[in-house]
């Protein structure tokens, strides 16, 4: 087995990142994922990698686009508002089917809000952010294990299916150490006959653009674009189930929310309350046949979130609104307690929603 | 099922991270799950520091502390703020050079160690954390002291070499402080 070490969220991402053959690192700092950053800055160099501070986000992610357009394995890492300043790069990207690899360590919204964790960004990131018909695969880890693991399967994904996969943490698991070991490292190589890398006069030269001023022309990249995002979402999907078996209430959670929650059911199974928890691992596409599953058994859904609410309406989606749904929350920095979650379970149980 | 959930809170430059640092590698040496979460939000930025430290033999579930087993306070705003949210049975360890204040509590055990003017005395100025994890380590069987000067070796970077031998120091003299 490999030696286990303790290290950041943050410098797993950006270790795993190495790992996974991504030499090209543009960003711009911002609490609280700036290890990432920093960690890049002094191995990048040493292996023969590209780090580069940008004047702005805006740069950065521009510079990703290049990168990818060349076919390489790269990425960019920021938090919130960094992450709005990056979304009209985002939507180009997508827009030019190139393949980008994008880290958004989530602090408090909306503005420039504060620096403690959230996950607020959920829409953002798993309904668009910029302009346009797309979608990008997004990650949520919970743990500095999955911080690693998450990343080199987003690379591998972002490659497989042309898009950008984006991790969306949270300063918790980004500033916080657990021990990791990166035995799994299982790094995937697709062919990249679209890349601009050059024709020596060998093969018609290829272009990445995201400009269709012919409306057919357009529509026609949309559709073949969502033929993939189906496939995408038949297949990709990634969840962890937590006493479920014979559970009667599900709590849904992800990221950091989840290890509050599963503190939270521990304490209600010990009550003996029947309650399990649904974790989403991939946030878009959306864990809906094993939530619409659950549906058909528990007799309703507690969605924990450090946001006013916003996974909570795909859960309702996902559920086809069969059972009750409420949502427990603390948002702006602040994290719901165990005690707090176990406090919604013990209404949900007496049938308060 | 033992977990232990330690609170260290302080001035920024006390240490507080490393000392949290310390506990955690120690767990991970014992094969213990470990977290460690360090404060990095404004109220570093106004000069306070805490970091929350939890040893389980099972995994570990929310990193966060909210009723910690253990509570290190290494200034009179950080025993004040959190002397309540320890567990009943919990342990209080005080730098009572720097807190003149008592634990008013009875359900707790709480530790007074004078540790910054110990540290001082002994020229060591910056290490009083490293004298209470000392006397800390002998009230935890589960992590012990064996092993210690290995994970001292690990956090400290090979350029300050010379503070290997200081913290070990720390620790025996932690350790050999009158209970």
């Amino acid at each position: 087995m490999a030696e286990r070490v303790l290290m950041k969220g943050n410098e797993a991402i950006a270790e795993a990142a190495i790992r996974a053959g991504c030499r090209h690192y543009f960003g711009y700092p911002i609490t609280p994922q700036t290890e990432i950053a920093a960690y890049m800055a002094k191995k990048m160099p040493k292996i023969g990698g590209v780090f580069l501070q940008a004047e702005s986000e805006i740069a950065s992610i521009n510079m990703v686009y290049g990168a990818a357009a060349a076919g390489m394995r790269v990425m960019t890492s920021s938090s919130s508002p960094g992450i709005s300043l990056k979304a009209e790069g985002l939507s180009y990207i997508a827009g030019s089917d190139v393949p980008a690899f994008v880290v958004n360590v989530q602090r408090g919204g909306p503005g420039l809000g504060g620096i403690q964790p959230s996950q607020s960004d959920y829409f953002q990131a798993t309904k668009g952010g910029g302009h346009g018909d797309y979608k990008m695969i997004v990650l949520a880890p919970a743990s500095v294990q999955e911080m690693a693991s998450l990343t080199i399967k987003g690379f591998n994904l972002a490659d497989k299916y042309r898009m950008t996969a984006m991790i969306l943490a949270d300063g918790t698991i980004g500033q916080m150490m657990e021990p990791i070991s990166f035995e799994d490292a299982e790094i995937e190589a697709y062919e990249k006959p679209w890349a601009l890398t050059g024709t020596n006069c060998e093969r018609k030269h290829n272009i990445v653009n995201s400009l269709y001023l012919q409306p057919d022309e357009l529509e026609k990249k949309n559709f073949e674009r969502y033929e993939r995002y189906k496939i995408v979402e038949e297949t990709e999907a990634m969840w962890e189930e937590y006493m479920m078996e014979d559970a009667e209430l599900c709590v849904v959670a992800f990221g950091i929310a989840s290890r509050v929650a599963k503190n939270a059911v521990a304490a209600a199974r010990a009550e003996g309350i029947k309650v399990g928890l649904i974790r989403p691992i991939t946030l878009w596409p959306f864990p809906t046949k094993a939530l619409n599953a659950a549906a058909d058994k528990v007799k309703g859904f507690i969605s924990v979130e450090l946001s006013m609410g916003q996974m909570i309406e795909d859960v309702r989606l996902a559920t086809q609104c069969k059972r009750p749904v409420t949502l427990c929350n603390r948002c702006g920095g602040m994290i719901p307690s165990p005690d707090e979650v176990l406090e919604s379970i013990r209404k949900a149980q007496k049938g308060e929603f | 099922m033992k977990t232990t959930q330690i609170l260290i809170a302080g001035f920024g430059g006390q240490g507080i991270l490393f000392s949290g640092k310390f506990l955690a590698y120690k767990g991970l040496m014992e094969d213990l799950q470990v977290s460690w979460l360090p404060s990095y939000g404004p109220e570093m930025r106004g000069g306070t520091a805490n970091c929350n430290v939890i040893l389980s033999e099972t995994p570990v579930g929310s990193p966060i502390i909210t009723a910690p087993d253990v509570l290190i306070a290494m200034n009179l705003p950080s025993l004040q703020k959190y002397v309540n949210t320890v567990v009943p049975g919990g342990q209080i360890y005080v730098d009572s050079s720097l807190i003149d204040a008592k634990v008013e509590r009875r359900d707790v055990q709480v530790f007074y160690i004078p540790a910054t003017q110990m540290a001082k005395d002994e020229n060591i100025a910056s290490l009083a954390n490293m004298i209470i994890i000392g006397h800390l380590l002998q009230n935890h069987p589960e992590l012990s002291y064996s092993g210690t000067d290995a994970v001292v070796n690990k956090l400290v970077p090979p350029k300050k070499a010379a503070l290997i031998e200081l913290n070990m120091k720390a620790l025996t003299l932690g350790k050999e402080y009158p209970v």
